[in-house]
């Protein structure tokens, strides 16, 4: 993909972002309402098949692409980058690991938006655990029968179908050799979507809990055709999901950074604009360093991705820094922005309560600090 | 029915224009350049036209330096067949432009010419009237309503105090005003095979055209700052001011 079309793509989301997201992206997010006419938008330019390969209807955008889409996504409003992360993760595990058919049949619908994903794999008990999964799939005939409850499950009310991971060898040992993906589409008999879950922030796009209630999956839907190679398949998956959430983490920051920065130059106080207050320009100074930081992170993690290789350490310190450092920026906005930031008069609060999903969603920061010290230890390993 | 949409390069209206310490011009570093916003919505009709006709061709037309494709591009990913970029470094005035458009409509032969009523840097309002006056062909400017049955068009005009609608036959020069349609995003994969289009640069000179500037400006000023008001006490006041120091009454 040469440059030239990455740049004008990005130029259209940016003019997307600020004509038609920016101006109501706070009133929605107020309200917690889904934002149809946004996701309408976004479906007609293309963005439910940015990554998904060429020779099923997709755009086959590479993840840096892909990540530098989803920062100016989140720069607006964090929520809208949750509707294609995760349909654009089942679109990736069907991509990589589906069979021929698989792939035929699912991945064009996916493409245009007119099937929506999602994936199910959190469960009440079992998060960044995936192993512990308790949600079972019996093989009956041709048929998978599920049954367990999934949790925090993003796009799973608006959305048409869920990747769900299940056990078909409840017993396997080690427990992850037993772990299956279903695409599951939704119908009649579920699965069922029983709450939307209210949240600190991410609002507007449904979070919910859903269950699997005996429910029938055609065995034709085990993603591969194999059973047992769920985990490998999910893994390699949410390394995608890390370099979006660390893109997130990227927007946010950038557009905390930027209202903070403005709003510096056009407050007085002690008969200056504040920006020239040596407290604030260490904050100032601090902030952009980070921003800029975290964005070389996400880049190298996707760049990493789209050769082709394992991206898990540099994707969880993608995900570990700008998630941080966006926390910490949306704290200090709102420092900059005083009474002001407190308040819904500006964007500042909403950032601030984005910032922590990007630390506890795809993997807690604590788990990505695990993974990194793994990965580093195995790379500086003496003996 | 093959469209023809030439537009101007404008900078986008967003941007805080800086002018140059001598007047010549504006400062270009850190300036985004756009389509000219009333050429956008032409581009939109144009496209709309094709797709309630199911049939012909939208074609693009800029006149600038060779690297201004970009804009050429933004057009044709938003659905344009294929665009033409007129390369000069000069700077041209409103009529040698239309006649410039002139010689691009007499090679294409389009039954329609569609263009912003005006462009939003200079608001010049001439490059339309010209053209149609050139080619000999009806024109319709400030169009917020337009409908193409056969071989006639009918445009509704936003005019002072009202609309006034006119019917004329084809080929035709229509400006679009603000209310005609609102343009729609490039998609993605729009903005993919916008690549693949055809997109042809033509020198200028090649045009055989006379290209001296009828018209030059001299400076460019910035509007004086506004001073701060000031409040008086009574009517008698008021009036005082205004005769012994504004000078007005």
């Amino acid at each position: 993909m040469s440059e030239a079309v990455d740049q004008d793509i990005l130029q259209t989301l940016r003019r997307f972002v600020e004509h038609d997201v920016i101006p109501v992206a706070s009133d929605f997010e107020h309200r917690d309402e889904y934002p149809q006419a946004l996701v309408d938008t976004m479906k007609q330019l293309g963005l439910f098949g940015a990554t998904i390969p060429t020779e099923y209807g997709g755009l086959g955008l590479s993840f840096s692409t892909y990540a530098r889409i989803i920062e100016e996504l989140s720069r607006g409003w964090m929520s809208l980058s949750g509707v294609i992360n995760s349909h654009l993760i089942m679109a990736f595990i069907i991509a990589n690991a589906g069979t021929p058919e698989q792939k035929r049949r699912l991945l064009p619908g996916m493409a245009t938006g007119e099937k929506r994903g999602g994936l199910a794999l959190t469960e009440p008990h079992a998060g960044s655990d995936v192993q512990s999964i308790r949600t079972v799939a019996k093989r009956d005939g041709d048929n998978y029968i599920l049954s367990g409850s999934k949790m925090f499950i993003t796009n799973a009310r608006h959305g048409t179908m869920l990747a769900v991971a299940a056990k078909t060898d409840p017993n396997a040992k080690p427990a992850y050799a037993g772990i299956s993906m279903f695409a599951v589409e939704k119908n009649e008999h579920g699965p069922t979507v029983s709450r939307n879950l209210k949240k600190l922030g991410y609002k507007g796009i449904d979070t919910c809990e859903v269950v699997l209630d005996n429910l029938a999956v055609p065995a034709a839907n085990l993603i591969g055709g194999q059973p047992g190679a769920g985990f490998k398949q999910v893994m390699s998956a949410l390394e995608v999901g890390r370099i979006n959430v660390a893109a997130r983490a990227v927007g946010v920051a950038q557009a905390a950074f930027e209202s903070a920065i403005r709003y510096s130059q056009q407050r007085v106080a002690f008969g200056k604009p504040i920006c020239q207050h040596q407290a604030v320009q260490l904050m100032l100074a601090d902030m952009g360093t980070r921003v800029e930081a975290a964005r070389l992170l996400v880049q190298n993690a996707a760049s990493r991705k789209d050769a082709g290789q394992r991206c898990d350490l540099e994707a969880g310190m993608a995900k570990l820094f700008a998630s941080e450092a966006c926390a910490k920026i949306s704290l200090d906005a709102m420092r900059i922005l005083g009474g002001y930031g407190y308040t819904q008069e500006f964007p500042v609060e909403r950032f601030y309560r984005d910032a922590p999903l990007m630390m506890i969603g795809e993997g807690t920061n604590e788990i990505q600090s695990l993974v990194i010290a793994r990965n580093l230890l195995e790379r500086y390993r003496i003996n | 029915m093959k469209i023809l949409v030439p537009f101007k390069r404008v900078p986008d209206p967003a941007t805080t224009i800086r002018i140059l310490p001598d007047g010549s011009g504006i400062a270009t570093d850190n300036v985004k350049w756009v389509i000219n916003p009333f050429d956008e919505i032409a581009i939109e009709e144009a496209l709309r036209i094709k797709e309630r006709l199911k049939t012909g061709e939208v074609v693009l037309m800029t006149i600038g330096q060779s690297n201004w494709q970009e804009q050429l591009r933004t057009g044709l990913a938003m659905g344009a067949d294929r665009a033409k970029l007129i390369v000069t470094d000069k700077p041209l005035d409103t009529l040698t432009i239309a006649r410039v458009i002139a010689k691009v409509v007499a090679e294409e032969q389009p039954r329609l010419v569609i263009l912003g009523k005006q462009a939003i840097d200079d608001d010049s309002n001439q490059v339309g009237q010209m053209l149609a006056e050139i080619l000999g062909w009806p024109q319709a400017t400030f169009a917020s309503k337009l409908e193409i049955e056969g071989d006639r068009c009918t445009v509704v005009r936003e005019v002072d105090g009202g609309l006034e609608t006119v019917a004329f036959p084809l080929p035709a020069v229509v400006t679009t005003d603000l209310r005609l349609n609102e343009p729609r995003y490039a998609s993605l994969p729009g903005i993919m095979k916008a690549r693949k289009k055809e997109l042809k640069e033509i020198p200028i000179e090649s045009l055989g055209l006379d290209l001296t500037p009828k018209l030059r400006v001299k400076e460019l000023k910035a509007p004086p700052k506004r001073q701060a008001g000031r409040k008086v006490g009574s009517v008698q006041e008021l009036v005082k001011l205004l005769h012994e120091e504004a000078k007005l009454i």
